[in-house]
């Protein structure tokens, strides 16, 4: 019970209270006064990592260029982006006496939920705030898109005046997060016409801040991402100080150029985890961190839970993509769209608060992109017959189970797939950690899962 | 034609999906990717016309109608453009073309929406009803929804910060037995006017609701193409699935009605 004790003794010293209640009961008002205390002992400062897609990740590779430079981190995990997570990961370091051992020399990679940038930006005072894109997501409980904007300019407005922001330039609403930010800013993005597309899918931003005016784009990568410039006033996007050029997409990695550090090489592959890649390595360069350090430690990142994870399951390679939005889900399906053959695929649709319970998003999902290539499909999840609707709907084959149960949902799997075959599975978060509880069940292997 | 008994077969339809770019928060394309599916089962083919800010909406070229939900800024956005279609539309839908309005969409068919600082958004009033936001402290009304209504049990989803009051004698889409509705208190949800459908139901609404799908449809191809005209019913395994499903969720975790 160190963490209790450090709680109390945390909480002493912030003068609040004896500490004798803690760490139960008051402990949500106090959340914000820990991660002030204890984030305020990170010598090295800390950095916020926020957006609706990718923070996960970013964080993940940033953490790995962090190893790299022999750079002492404090790193919270996926599922702790909430003040109370960043208060558990700041205790789970700190000692009984309420200090944070060697935090002289730290530096404190924080994954922020959207909704939570503003307390973590007033306790925490970063040195700098990566944003990594604005989609909707879950909004029975974030509310409009809208809300998420006005919630992070609200954190800017808190933000120490010498932070730097690093924002994706091909994102517009990210992009007008520069307005009125009179301090520095550090701009990612995509150089590679070869992403073009025209598939347009659900935008989630079409208006100009400044000037109400429509936006036009010269390149489109996806949704509302691309080289967009506003019809109405002068804004356009922001040239990137650190973009990817001739980007190569496989199943097993991806390579791209970056001036200054020329071509480099990760085992995650998707152009959305170009993006994360981009963003990570502009937070390193803001950090000071040198070339040779960034580009091994993006080779030598690993993929967060769930994400291009492989199991082996009988034989079978099964092929983990979480996907919790539709913007996430297109990049999945698009990615998927690339590879040679029929597809082996499975979708598992949940509708518990983590995942958001209204899944009509699943609507603006481009499953279509997979008509005609889907050999056999799997629905599954707490919502498995609304997700088999939606593919057949799709243009998707019949499935060969819709099953709620996740034994039934495997047990399909193996009954109706080869041996040596390759699987792809797509969950929500819940469906994940349920898929994976049966898969360690049946004694399933994954490298990923001996790490954590 | 082969002597068969007239069906629906070698017929077109016209669907118009208003501001699509614009009002479309919630899986609102999933309502047009049903009845597009539920058309090409029958061999009808439905053409959709996009009509977005500033375009034309010619009302003799229009079977059904379509327009989804929007963010606040979103609604301000179209409201100028709405309520100069207004008068084509509502004389359409006095005609006896089919409509589905959800949600921001829904709200823009009655009267007003006084928005949560007092501002008013003009509708177009093809329902009698207006929407007033309670103010930015207020809960949104989120979850789950069954409703009775007279084409059966419907489900879906509804996420709304305004409040909807039906004027005295306007009639509601359905009532309420799991959700909020209209406005959280009356038990009532939606409006219907002929065949024209408002709701704050999403999920999307037409898939896992085949039978408002089919009255849509039902009403367009009657209207364009004579009475006799009748749907042949679909393998709705799938569709009746997701429906049941969808109800079980909201009886475990909505509130059952006030009234």
């Amino acid at each position: 019970m160190t963490a209790g004790k450090t709680v109390a003794a945390v909480s002493r010293r912030i003068g609040r209270g004896g500490g004798t209640a803690l760490p139960g009961l008051v402990a949500e008002k106090f959340d914000p006064a820990i991660v002030r205390d204890l984030g305020s002992q990170l010598g090295r400062g800390t950095v916020l990592i926020t957006g609706t897609n990718g923070k996960t990740t970013t964080s993940r590779i940033l953490a790995s260029i962090a190893t790299e430079a022999g750079l002492p981190h404090l790193h919270n995990r996926e599922g702790s982006n909430l003040m109370r997570g960043i208060a558990s990961s700041m205790l789970a370091l700190a000692a009984a006496s309420g200090t944070m051992p060697g935090g002289e020399g730290m530096l404190g990679i924080i994954e922020t939920d959207e909704a939570t940038l503003p307390p973590a930006t007033r306790a925490l005072a970063p040195r700098v705030i990566a944003f990594t894109n604005l989609f909707r997501d879950q909004l029975d409980r974030y509310g409009e898109v809208d809300t998420v904007a006005a919630l992070w300019r609200e954190a800017l407005a808190s933000a120490p005046a010498d932070a730097t922001l690093v924002l994706n330039a091909d994102d517009p609403s990210v992009a007008e997060l520069a307005i009125g930010w009179t301090g520095s800013i550090h701009w990612f993005g995509l150089d590679d016409e070869a992403f073009a597309t025209n598939a347009g899918g659900a935008s989630d931003a079409r208006w100009c801040r400044a000037c109400g005016g429509k936006f036009a784009y010269e390149t489109r990568y996806f949704a509302h991402i691309g080289k967009w410039r506003c019809e109405g006033c002068e804004r356009r996007r922001p040239s990137p100080r650190t973009s990817a050029t001739s980007v190569h997409l496989g199943l097993g990695g991806a390579s791209f150029g970056v001036e200054g550090l020329g071509d480099v090489t990760m085992s995650l592959t998707g152009a959305y985890n170009v993006y994360n890649a981009l963003a990570a390595i502009a937070v390193a360069r803001v950090l000071g961190i040198n070339d040779v350090d960034i580009t091994r430690g993006l080779a030598a990142a690993q993929a967060a839970f769930g994400r291009q994870e492989v199991v082996e399951l009988e034989g079978r390679r099964l092929r983990l993509l979480l996907a919790k939005n539709p913007a996430g889900a297109n990049q999945v399906l698009r990615l998927l769209a690339g590879l040679e053959g029929d597809l082996q695929v499975g979708v598992l649709l949940s509708d518990r608060f983590a995942d958001g319970q209204d899944v009509s998003w699943t609507w603006d999902v481009d499953f279509e992109l997979l008509a005609g290539r889907v050999g056999k499909c799997w629905a599954g999840g707490t919502r498995a017959e609304d997700i088999a609707l939606r593919l057949k709907y799709a243009g998707w084959p019949a499935p060969a189970a819709v099953a709620r149960a996740y034994h039934y949902f495997v047990d399909s799997l193996l009954a109706d797939t080869e041996p040596g075959s390759d699987v792809f599975l797509i969950p929500t978060y819940t469906s994940l950690l349920d898929l994976r509880a049966e898969l360690q069940r049946r004694g399933a292997a994954s490298a990923f899962w001996e790490r954590t | 034609m082969d002597g068969r008994m007239p069906s629906s077969e070698d017929r077109t339809l016209r669907l118009v999906h208003l501001y699509p770019d614009v009002m479309n928060i919630y899986g609102d394309r999933g309502n047009v990717i049903a009845l597009r599916y539920r058309c090409e089962q029958r061999h009808i083919a439905l053409e959709v016309e996009e009509v977005a800010i500033g375009d034309s909406f010619d009302a003799g070229a229009c079977d059904l109608l379509l327009i989804g939900g929007g963010q606040d800024r979103e609604q301000r956005r179209i409201a100028d453009d709405l309520v100069e279609k207004g008068p084509a539309l509502k004389a359409a839908i006095a005609d006896g073309m089919p409509a589905l309005a959800v949600c921001g969409g829904f709200q823009l068919f009655g009267h007003r929406y006084v928005d949560h600082e007092g501002g008013v958004i003009p509708g177009i009033g093809v329902f009698d009803l207006e929407t007033r936001h309670p103010g930015p402290r207020a809960d949104r009304c989120i979850g789950d929804v069954v409703l009775q209504t007279d084409l059966g049990e419907v489900v879906g989803f509804e996420n709304h910060g305004g409040r909807t009051y039906l004027s005295a004698g306007q009639e509601p889409f359905g009532h309420v037995v799991r959700g909020f509705g209209n406005n959280a208190e009356d038990g009532t949800e939606g409006a219907r006017v002929r065949n024209a459908i408002g709701t704050y139901l999403h999920g999307s609404l037409l898939p896992k609701n085949p039978a408002v799908a089919d009255e849509l449809l039902g009403a367009a191809l009657r209207r364009r193409y004579g009475d006799e005209v009748e749907l042949e019913p679909l393998d709705d395994v799938l569709e009746t699935a997701a429906h049941r499903a969808a109800a079980k969720v909201a009886e475990t975790r909505s509130r059952a009605s006030t009234n």
